[in-house]
């Protein structure tokens, strides 16, 4: 007996999540470029914007190279059968400010995500992009740190206010298959609305983990070319993509394009696409944000200390996304109790 | 001869009310007559009942019913009832000290602008990270004339934020970069908050980040210095963690505020704050009314 396979929602997330791995300096001409690519892979998404999402241009995160704004006009100009999604971080962006301005852009979905315990912020943000007719769902950051059972429970809240997906992020590329599966297993079966998986791959697992939410009942998966995103970077897209169409998956992908997509990202961002390293691993065992690698790197480079050390101690203060300020707190507390003499 | 206490009324009983009823019960020179919500089964009006406080479910109206009686009220409600609340609470000649980002009266910062508010009818008390942030933004900019930038981002514990926080989000960012601006003169600013549910709880903390052209490090830490000080005066668990410094082409500082452990425990640096500040500016207005 052969079951048939569902059809899978594909998001592109290279022009995002990618943000971090370039430091934010993406141009508008490799977003020109690539989302003419991702359009013609038939991927059913492509995420754009800082790697915090909209408004996170910022001396804590980084600056943008390119305005928002524009940004979103160059993507949305190459997209026709592709919609054009953004990130949103309610603490970060506004109604106001932010989010009107990407509802003129033209943008078809917004992902309202919030820390894994903290989904009543998205309340005001998650309804008000329902009410303005475009599409919304509701993600779930470092949803590693805590149980399926708060998990389900954060995600109806989502649910009520009117997300019509969810997204579970393993932001720190932190998960294992067994935990993908328990989750995303107890929210597919248990949530009205479709469920989706965001991986990255500080302990190489990214699209192990990807396939477990799959087969776990997730209907909507995140990938970048060439894994390009924070720390370790993502599920490598033209990855899923053969491993979607080998194991029966419905998708709207075309497999060559979509492994052109991928060969163009890795001549775009050539010297900057994510590795494995001992930095990345660490960041993954200590459970901390991704996009925290090259901050880390930096502050520890200035205080003298091991980035290792550095990633471990935030990673017992339960960091959470978005407090990468810490991570200089942190260097210099641990230089001043390598060193407790004063320096200067 | 003992002090005449000013009379107030505080509106809200959720976690900024309370704590900040902890800190009026405890003043020389505040007498908290009305205590006022819309639950009475709820943690804070119970504290109230127990601290013989009187209290009312009424709300506003319970207020302006008792408004001869008198002097002051802290409204520590949502942002949206206080912009109801405010013309209301002016019209009943009620001082209104607004622990809301609703942004109606005029900004106040203890440490920069006290004795400029005190005849303001309503002051808005900015935000947490407004409260811990705009001093020592203040005076970074006063020491370095090249700024063309300023950036604050505040970590609270998930526990310290209660519902009306929450909902809030939005102004509290608003109301934080006004604030920003109009204490410094810097155009362009910024304002992130982060939630933490790490347990134990964090205790606040406060970065502020700046782009300056050519930064005076020494005399931006002899300032910074120079404003803990006085802030810690009406803030005692206000405490200076990363000296000015400069990284990657920014200006960085940053503190930590523990509470008092009034209502919450100390970790909620963040309601102590923006309640010291209340609590110092009603302070100085009952000082300066006794005759």
């Amino acid at each position: 007996m052969t079951t048939v396979k569902p059809s899978i929602i594909v998001c592109d997330a290279t022009l995002r999540d990618g943000s971090h791995a370039y430091s934010h300096q993406i141009t508008a001409e490799q977003i020109r470029a690539y989302a003419a690519a991702a359009e013609a892979a038939g991927f059913d998404f492509l995420e754009v914007g800082h790697g915090n999402g909209l408004g996170a241009s910022s001396l804590q995160v980084g600056e943008s190279l390119v305005a928002e704004a524009e940004m979103l006009r160059v993507a949305r100009e190459q997209l026709h059968r592709t919609r054009l999604s953004v990130h949103v971080m309610p603490g970060v962006a506004t109604i106001h400010r932010e989010i009107a301005g990407a509802l003129a852009a033209g943008v078809d979905l917004f992902r309202v995500g919030s820390h894994c315990t903290e989904a009543d912020i998205t309340q005001r943000h998650i309804s008000h992009v329902r009410s303005a007719g475009r599409h919304v769902w509701g993600v779930l950051m470092m949803s590693h740190m805590v149980s399926k059972e708060v998990l389900l429970q954060e995600a109806q809240k989502m649910q009520s206010y009117g997300a019509q997906g969810i997204v579970l992020m393993d932001s720190a590329g932190a998960y294992f298959p067994a935990d993908v599966t328990a989750k995303v297993g107890l929210l597919a079966g248990a949530l009205e609305v479709p469920v989706g998986f965001h991986a990255h791959n500080n302990l190489g697992l990214s699209i192990a983990n990807s396939l477990a939410a799959l087969e776990a009942g997730a209907r909507i998966v995140d990938g970048t070319a060439k894994g390009f995103g924070a720390g370790a970077g993502n599920a490598p897209i033209e990855l899923l993509a053969g491993v979607l169409k080998q194991q029966g998956y419905v998708t709207a992908i075309d497999l060559y394009r979509a492994l052109d997509a991928a060969e163009l990202a890795g001549k775009l961002f050539a010297g900057s696409l994510p590795n494995s390293t001992g930095i990345t691993i660490v960041s993954g065992l200590a459970g901390v944000f991704s996009g925290f690698s090259k901050p880390v790197q930096r502050a520890a480079e200035q205080f003298g200390v091991d980035p290792r050390d550095v990633f471990f101690e935030l990673g017992r203060r339960k960091v959470v996304g978005g407090q990468e300020d810490l991570i200089l707190e942190v260097a210099s507390e641990l230089a001043r109790r390598s060193n407790p003499a004063p320096k200067e | 001869m003992s002090l005449k206490k000013l009379n107030v009324a505080i509106l809200g009983t959720g976690n900024i009310g309370t704590d900040l009823l902890l800190k009026v019960v405890r003043s020389e020179v505040l007498s908290c007559r009305l205590f006022a919500g819309r639950n009475l089964a709820s943690p804070g009006m119970t504290k109230g009942s127990l601290l013989n406080v009187p209290v009312s479910a009424r709300g506003l109206q319970s207020v302006l019913d008792l408004k001869d009686e008198l002097a002051l009220v802290f409204d520590a409600t949502s942002a949206e009832d206080h912009a109801r609340h405010a013309p209301l609470l002016r019209q009943a000649g009620l001082v209104a000290v607004d622990l809301t980002p609703a942004n109606v009266g005029r900004l106040c910062v203890p440490a920069v602008n006290l004795a400029a508010c005190l005849d303001e009818p309503n002051v808005n008390m900015v935000t947490c990270g407004g409260q811990a942030a705009i001093p020592l933004a203040q005076v970074i900019a006063e020491a370095n004339p090249g700024i063309s930038y300023i950036e604050t981002i505040s970590s609270i514990a998930s526990r310290s934020a209660g519902p009306a926080t929450r909902i809030n989000l939005d102004e509290y960012l608003q109301t934080t970069e006004r604030g920003l601006q109009l204490f410094t003169g810097c155009p362009r600013t910024k304002a992130i908050l982060n939630l933490n549910p790490a347990q134990p709880c964090v205790h606040m903390q406060t970065t502020i980040m700046a782009k300056i052209a050519a930064p005076d490090l020494p005399r931006t830490r002899e300032r910074v210095a120079a404003i803990v000080a006085v802030i810690r005066q009406y803030v005692p668990g206000y405490q200076l963690i990363l000296e000015p410094m400069v990284e990657h082409g920014r200006l960085i500082s940053m503190v930590r505020v523990d509470g008092l452990g009034d209502y919450l425990p100390r970790y909620a640096g963040n309601l102590d704050i923006i309640n010291c500040a209340a609590i110092a500016f009603a302070e100085a207005v009952a000082r300066r009314r006794q005759p």
